[in-house]
């Protein structure tokens, strides 16, 4: 549910804040700055979704586009910025007809990827977490996960459309 | 999410419908797993037939309702397995903890 507060920030120009759709040429962009709740997380989807329609991609092909960039800002929100509502998830859309490119970003202290345990190995497969990177690899072409010198976390994932990988969706379609 | 409890014999379905994903269903699938071992129950089943979306909380709370279920003597089992989830447990291993049914008469002799 969006909060009033989220809709004013959405629907109040100009601070900068507002999701911001332009078809330049094939490629069609749009920023969010939300606060840290789970919530916002639909309101990313629909988003996505806009920019789908857009771009003209089948509910098959954004499906695992959506099921990351909800994985993606539940980390942001959870680990990152720890539900902290004085901190900001940063999302960023970028898509073409053949290529779907997300950033999504928090201000939390960071962490070292290499360090999250392989959820799929025996000792970890009754841990209730550490399973939001792995989906994200498991359904995009490409991850990486950075931090930012000014601090925070950086995901930045893509898939094509065409893409050969065959990875199961965690979304209705 | 939406959900409903039918008890057959001393087994406790809990059937889920719509979303299971952080924040919206997984809180409430956690509490559902929780009253059922209140009430006494040992033998419980997710049906998972209509569930449309899930996320990696989503198993987790999965997970979490397996590890609490196991903790008091009891046993939980999946059914009615969407395509969608039966390739996540496949990808996470996961198909290897959960014992996975597709009807009520699989379900009643699984546990007798």
């Amino acid at each position: 549910m969006v909060t009033s507060e989220e809709r004013r920030r959405l629907t109040a120009p100009p601070d900068g804040m507002i999701p911001r759709i332009m078809s330049g040429g094939a490629t069609y962009r749009a920023r969010l700055s939300l606060s840290s709740r789970f919530e916002n997380i639909e309101l990313a989807e629909r988003v996505l979704g806009e920019l789908c329609d857009e771009a003209g991609w089948s509910e098959a092909g954004r499906s695992p586009v959506l099921s990351s960039l909800r994985e993606a800002i539940a980390n942001a929100v959870r680990h990152g910025n720890r539900m902290d509502l004085g901190r900001r998830v940063g999302v960023e859309y970028e898509l073409s007809e053949g290529e779907a490119v997300l950033r999504v970003s928090d201000e939390g202290e960071g962490f070292d990827p290499s360090a999250v345990p392989d959820p799929t190995a025996p000792e970890n497969l009754l841990r209730p977490g550490g399973r939001g990177i792995f989906f994200m690899k498991q359904l995009m072409d490409r991850v990486t996960i950075e931090t930012r010198p000014a601090g925070g976390t950086l995901v930045v994932m893509s898939r094509r459309l065409n893409t050969e990988k065959t990875g199961g969706t965690l979304h209705e379609e | 999410m939406k959900s409903e409890i039918v008890d057959r014999g001393d087994v406790r379905f809990i059937k889920l419908s719509g979303k299971i994903t952080i924040g919206s269903g997984d809180v409430e699938l956690r509490h559902l797993v929780h009253s059922a071992l209140d009430d006494g129950k040992k033998k419980i089943v997710l049906d998972l037939g209509k569930v449309s979306t899930i996320d990696s909380s989503g198993i987790g709370e999965m997970v979490a309702a397996y590890t609490s279920v196991a903790k008091r003597d009891g046993q939980l089992k999946l059914m009615h397995l969407p395509s969608k989830i039966n390739d996540i447990l496949q990808v996470t291993q996961l198909i290897t903890v959960f014992d996975v049914l597709d009807s009520d008469e699989e379900v009643m002799s699984s546990f007798s």
